[in-house]
Formats: C-alpha cells, sequence, structure tokens
C-alpha cells in the first residue's frame, strides 16, 4: 500500500496496463511529456515511448476517430478528452461510431477495447467551460458504459477493469477530487468490477445515492442527519451504464425512502431515470416520494456556484422532507 | 502541356493534364512572412511605405501598454488569490492590437480569449475589464463566465466562448449576414494555432470560401497550444498555407511587427469588403505567457528558449519606432505607464468590492424570460439561503433584507 492521490491512482492503473501489454496507446491534447494538464499520464512517455503515449492535435473529434480505429484493429486504446466539457465535438465518434461499432456489424468489428478519460464536475471556479457533468446524454446511448470513481482507491480498480473490459466505457473523473482524494492505494494491479453499486454504509431510515465527486456530498449530509437520528444508507452507484438495479432496489425495499443526488441539472439527469425504475420496482414500499438533489436548470454558473451546487444542506434538507413527509 | 480534353468540369478542378507520374511536393508552397520593421524598430530598407498616421500609431502604442501593465496586475491578483483565472497577452501585444485598428468599428470581432488588446482597442474601459475579472454585478456578462470571457455589444466584440474553434464557423456565418446587408462591414476571427486543428477551422473557412464571406481568418501562430509545441500540431508550413487549399486568399506576417500587421490587415480588409471574400491572415509570434494562470511552461519549454524570445518584445519594437518619428516623447512615456499603473491599481480596489450579480442572475437568460420551472427552482434556492445565510455569504446578506423590506 502507498499513499496515493486520484492522480497517481490512475497514472498508476495506465502505467500497469501498459507494462502488461504492449498493444496499448494513451493519447490526447498535452498527454505526452508534459503529462496532461492535470499531470495523470505524467511520466508515461518517458516509461513507454512516444510511439505509445503522445500528444495529439487539438482535435478532439480527430482523437475519437482515431481512438475508434485504433481499437478497432485489438488496440487498447487510452484517449483523454482534457475537460468533459469539451467532448462534444467528439459526440458523433462517440454517440454513432463508438457505441455502435459492435451492432452495426453484427459483431464482425468492435472497439471493446476503448476507454475515454475525461475530467469532470465542478467545484472549482471552472464556470460554464470547466464544470459540466455530461453524463446523462452518454447515458441515452446503449452500448457505452459510464464509470464515475469517487476516490482514488476506487479510481484504480475501477480504471483496471475499464481497460479490461470488452466493452467501451468513459471514465469521467471527478477533477475536484484529483488532489484532494489521497487514500491508501495498493501499488499494484486490482480491479473493481464494473455495473456494481457500492453500499459504502449500512443504514435503516433512507436511502442516499450519488456517484463520483458527489458521493462526498451525501456522506455530508448523511453525517447531519445522523446526529438528529436519521440512519442513512450510502450507495456509491460507481457505474451510470448500465447500472446496478438490484443494489439499489435491495436497498430501498429495506429504508422505503430514496434521495438521488447528481451535479447535473435536474431535468433529464440520470437520477430522473433512477427514480423512475426504482418507483416502480419498489411502489408499496415507498414512505414518501423519491426525491432528487441536483444542479439547477441553467448553465453552469461562476459567480453563483456555491448557490447553484446540489451541496449537503440541500440534501440534509431533503432529507428531513423525506423523513416527515 | 495543356487541357489534353476539352470537356465539361464537374469536379470543380483548375489544372492540366500531365503524362509525367510525380507527388506534388509536400513544400510545393512555401510562404515568406512579410516585415518593416527589423527587431530595433527601423524600418527595413525597401521596406513598403506606411500608411499609419501618427494619431493611430499613438493608440495602438497605448493599447499595447496598457494591456501589458493590465496582465502584469490582473496576474499578480490572480497569484494573490483575488482572482480565480487569468490569461495574458504577452508577446502578441502586437499582433492583437495593430490587427484591431486595421479595422472599422462596425467590424465584429470574434476572438478565442488572448484578445484583450483588441478589445482594449475598441475602447472597452479599464471598470469594465475589472469588473469581468471579478465577477461582480457590474460585469456585462453578469458574473457567469470565468475571468477574461470578455464581450460587449456595444463595441462589437463577441463574448468569448472557452470551447476552441467554435468562434469559426459562427464568423463565417455572421460575415455572411454582413456581406447581405450591404453596408460594408466584415468580420475578424481570432484563433490559435492548436485550434487550428478543430474541426470548426475547416468547416469555417470552406463555408466562407464557398459562400463568399466578408472573414479576416486571423490565425495568432504563437507557438504552442498549452504545452503542444506547433511541430506536433501539424506537419504543414505553418497556417497560411491552407487557405490555398480552401480557395481563400492568404497571406503570413511578422506578428512582432506592429506596423506590417496593420498593413496587412488593412489590405486584407480592403480585399475581403470590395470583393466579399475571406482571407486568412497567419500571424508569427511567440506566446512569451504561460497558457494561463493554471499553467507552468517550466513544464514542457526552457528559460533560455523564453529569454530568447523575450528580447523580441513587439511594445519595445514599436516604440524605438515612434521614437524614431519623432511621435513619441521618453519622459512622457515613462509618465503615462507610471499614471497607467496606479490607475489600474485603483481600478482593481474598486471593482473588488462591488458585490456579486443579484441571485436572480443565476436564472435570468437562460431563456429570454425565465419558464416557471426554473422560477420555482429559484424561489426554492431563495427560502434554502435563507435558512442558511452563513453557508451562501456572497448573496444571502441581500436576500434576507430583501426579505425582510418586503415585510
Amino acid at each position: 500500500m502507498a499513499k496515493m492521490n486520484m492522480l497517481q491512482a490512475i497514472n498508476s492503473a495506465l502505467s500497469i496496463a501498459m507494462e502488461e501489454n504492449k498493444r496499448s496507446c494513451v493519447f490526447g491534447e498535452d498527454v505526452g511529456h508534459f503529462g496532461g494538464v492535470f499531470r495523470a499520464t505524467s511520466g508515461l512517455q518517458e516509461k513507454f515511448g512516444k510511439e505509445r503515449v503522445f500528444n495529439t492535435p487539438l482535435v478532439e473529434q480527430g482523437i475519437m476517430g482515431f481512438a475508434n480505429g485504433l481499437a478497432a484493429l485489438g488496440y487498447t486504446t487510452i484517449a483523454e478528452i482534457q475537460f468533459a466539457d469539451y467532448i462534444f465535438p467528439a459526440f458523433d465518434q462517440i454517440v454513432n461510431e463508438t457505441a455502435k461499432f459492435r451492432y452495426r456489424s453484427g459483431n464482425e468489428f468492435n472497439v471493446g477495447n476503448l476507454v475515454i478519460r475525461t475530467p469532470y464536475g465542478g467545484g472549482i471556479a471552472g464556470g460554464l467551460y470547466h464544470s459540466q457533468s455530461p453524463e446523462a446524454y452518454f447515458a441515452h446511448t446503449p452500448g457505452l458504459q459510464l464509470v464515475f470513481p469517487r476516490n482514488a482507491y476506487q479510481a484504480k480498480g475501477l480504471l483496471t477493469s475499464c481497460i479490461e473490459s470488452n466493452d467501451p466505457v468513459i471514465f469521467f473523473e471527478p477533477k475536484r477530487l484529483y488532489r484532494a482524494s489521497v487514500g491508501e492505494v495498493p501499488e499494484e494491479k486490482y480491479s473493481i468490477p464494473l455495473g456494481k453499486a457500492e453500499v459504502v454504509k449500512q443504514g435503516s431510515d433512507i436511502s442516499l445515492l450519488a456517484w463520483g465527486a458527489q458521493v462526498e456530498i451525501i456522506e455530508k449530509a448523511a453525517a447531519m442527519a445522523e446526529q438528529e437520528g436519521i440512519s442513512c444508507e450510502i450507495i456509491d452507484l460507481r457505474t451510470v451504464l448500465p447500472w446496478d438495479v438490484e443494489t439499489v432496489v435491495n436497498s430501498v425495499l429495506k429504508t422505503g425512502r430514496l434521495i438521488v443526488s447528481q451535479e447535473a441539472p435536474v431535468t433529464a439527469g440520470f437520477a430522473s431515470e433512477i427514480s423512475a425504475t426504482i418507483q416502480q420496482e419498489c411502489f408499496l414500499h415507498l414512505e414518501s416520494p423519491i426525491d432528487r438533489v441536483c444542479g439547477l436548470d441553467t448553465p453552469y454558473p461562476l459567480a453563483h456556484e456555491k448557490e447553484y451546487m446540489a451541496d449537503h444542506l440541500k440534501v440534509y434538507e431533503a432529507i428531513k422532507r423525506s423523513v416527515n413527509y | 502541356m495543356g487541357k489534353l480534353n476539352n470537356i465539361d468540369n464537374p469536379n470543380n478542378i483548375n489544372s492540366s493534364d500531365t503524362l509525367s507520374l510525380e507527388f506534388v511536393s509536400e513544400h510545393a508552397l512555401s510562404i515568406p512572412s512579410f516585415k518593416m520593421l527589423d527587431a530595433s524598430g527601423k524600418m527595413y530598407k525597401g521596406a513598403m511605405k506606411s500608411t499609419m498616421d501618427k494619431k493611430t500609431a499613438l493608440r495602438i502604442y497605448a493599447t499595447m501598454r496598457f494591456v501589458r501593465v493590465l496582465d502584469e496586475r490582473m496576474l499578480a491578483a490572480q497569484r494573490q488569490g483575488r482572482i480565480s483565472f487569468y490569461m495574458q497577452c504577452l508577446g502578441e501585444e502586437a499582433a492583437v492590437t495593430a490587427s484591431a485598428a486595421a479595422l472599422e468599428d462596425k467590424d465584429m470581432i470574434f476572438a478565442q480569449y488572448r484578445e484583450q488588446a483588441a478589445l482594449a482597442y475598441r475602447g472597452f474601459s479599464l471598470e469594465n475589464f475589472m469588473n469581468q475579472n471579478f465577477s461582480n454585478e457590474k460585469d456585462l456578462g453578469k458574473g457567469r463566465q470565468m475571468p477574461i470571457h470578455y464581450g460587449s455589444k456595444e463595441l462589437n466584440y463577441m463574448t468569448i466562448s472557452s470551447p476552441l474553434g467554435t468562434q469559426i464557423p459562427q464568423a463565417t456565418g455572421y460575415a455572411y449576414g454582413q456581406k447581405l446587408d450591404g453596408e460594408g462591414a466584415c468580420s475578424i476571427c481570432y484563433f490559435g494555432e492548436g485550434a487550428a486543428s478543430e474541426g470548426d477551422f475547416h468547416a469555417g473557412l470552406n463555408m466562407a470560401a464557398v459562400h463568399k464571406a466578408p472573414v479576416l481568418f486571423f490565425a495568432r501562430n504563437n507557438g504552442y497550444a498549452i504545452s503542444t509545441p506547433a511541430s506536433e500540431q501539424f506537419k504543414g508550413d505553418g497556417i497560411a498555407c491552407r487557405g490555398v487549399g480552401y480557395g481563400m486568399k492568404a497571406i503570413r506576417v511578422d506578428g512582432v511587427d506592429a506596423l506590417a500587421v496593420y498593413e496587412a490587415v488593412k489590405m486584407a480588409r480592403d480585399y475581403a469588403v470590395t470583393n466579399n471574400e475571406p482571407v486568412l491572415i497567419e500571424s508569427i509570434a511567440y506566446r512569451l505567457a504561460a497558457h494561463s494562470s493554471s499553467d507552468d511552461p517550466s513544464g514542457y519549454r526552457s528559460k533560455d528558449e523564453e529569454e530568447n524570445f523575450r528580447e523580441n518584445c513587439p511594445i519595445a519594437r514599436f516604440k524605438s519606432y515612434l521614437l524614431k518619428q519623432g511621435w513619441l516623447d521618453e519622459a512622457q512615456d515613462e509618465k503615462a505607464k507610471d499614471e497607467i499603473r496606479q490607475q489600474v491599481l485603483d481600478a482593481l480596489k474598486t471593482s473588488e468590492k462591488i458585490e456579486v450579480p443579484a441571485l436572480e442572475e443565476l436564472v435570468t437568460d437562460v431563456y429570454e424570460q425565465v419558464p416557471p420551472h426554473l422560477q420555482r427552482q429559484y424561489e426554492q434556492l431563495k427560502q434554502h439561503i435563507i435558512k442558511y445565510p452563513e453557508a451562501y455569504p456572497a448573496t444571502a446578506a441581500r436576500i434576507v433584507s430583501n426579505t425582510q423590506e418586503a415585510k
């Protein structure tokens, strides 16, 4: 074990994967010698050479098209989009190509060895274009997997699974926690399964569900609620698509209450999808309406970031509303 | 050899035929850099005669000097934690200022993000610069975007958007409308050599040529896209050569030479507006500053390299020219510089004390009118803030006192 922050944990997972498999490449804007603007790929070019770790021209659609091609040849392809806010020029390549490669060819071809790494999320004074959480756009696209680590340990284990998965993945990295999340992380390889939520803390009165950086927020809210004797079950969804319905259903069958919290705007966010499924699966067991605590339906602001965010106080208020319903 | 067959030309090509099997060299096109001033600010022997009058020259100089001081102070303010982010124009002041000076006020400016000098030349006030950087309630952008994302309808300066290259096809569409309006206006569109790799570059330039839009594409080739050097960005001869591929006129200019940039853009503007055609201009300079306040260039380039280019200062070169012309007085210049420093400091102190925009501005302008669902979200948020005022210090005090007054 070693103390690592999330960037070091990600770097370690990438390094092990490239060591193991010579037919693997890591690329994106500034990821080469510089090691990426957040330094997640630091030292990889020195270790594995410029042919396998390299800067690309500044063109996200090109990065993803190139990635699809390389992955179609069977290369383990790890492409970085510098900020999730800048993934949209690559939307066509991801939604129409990556996601449909296997299906449209009758499994003649696939890009299952592709991982798209991209920092997402707010809380860093990034304004409109360095703060977004665009998972819902991609969650509407069958064929993709969407994975979110909540801390350094999870990041390494989940990224390892993403790299080994035979279906393409977008790995959303909570950039707010890149350096803030520090913990014990094994130096050797390990993996954490995709498609599996984790019950982070058992509780009996209400279930709280989030993913990525938002898990920390619901934990904070839960700690406040516990002071008032409300027992909260905390679930980290980890994989947003395809998601682990069973774990969430089992939790809600036990507690009878659910709050889903996401950073993204409330309307048509993934929290809405979860709410619809859970009310169908658990209807007769629900003690109160499922609530969503999310960002407002506005672009991500700057001066009013604090007000906009789905913070622990808003989650705490929702817990009280639900319990007192 | 002439044409072998004289047939119709559905492929829209313009060439003769050949019987010899050979490639066209990737170096077939080599574009020289247009210059007027040498490094010491002296006109090259045989240089074209300058058309820049004294008034324009002094306004360009004053703008460059102002932006240099503003950049120094604002970067320092960022380091002190007073603003969250900043981007300097260091090394590219002549390219941006002199190009803006060659335009008319009715021309639209589509900037990328490092063109504060063009906005300053247009007359954006020091207060406006400050208020944007401090995201306060007097910011024209209502505190919504990160520092340096300026915009002004009054000054024909389109509000900056962070995603790279998105402004390029927009400039094409805007200029097409300007052509239809027939008032002799055009647009200039700035972008870096890195942004020229984006798909939007291709889309914007091709459409401008096909649809004959009077737009000046001003590529600031400053050598770096964050850490990525131009040598890892493209293999062709800079950006200018691409203009030929799109079927538009192109020119390369020394971006450290304010006189040369001014003449090049003036000629390009005349041509674009007269013929309703786009022109691609490539300015060659060096991004002396870090990409932004979040960047540390020591991770990808040497101090020696930077020092080498620091000597090639666009402001110093132009100042020497002005002194040689007898248009500038050294002592007065020093005095003016001190005055600007003081003005910037004073404006900074005033601006940082101005409150953040009212909470309402969080939900306005998403649509022209605030829709009911967003109004509800706003009301809920307000109640929440009243309940936890200490958690939202930027907005709570005003909401609480407004609510009390209402009672």
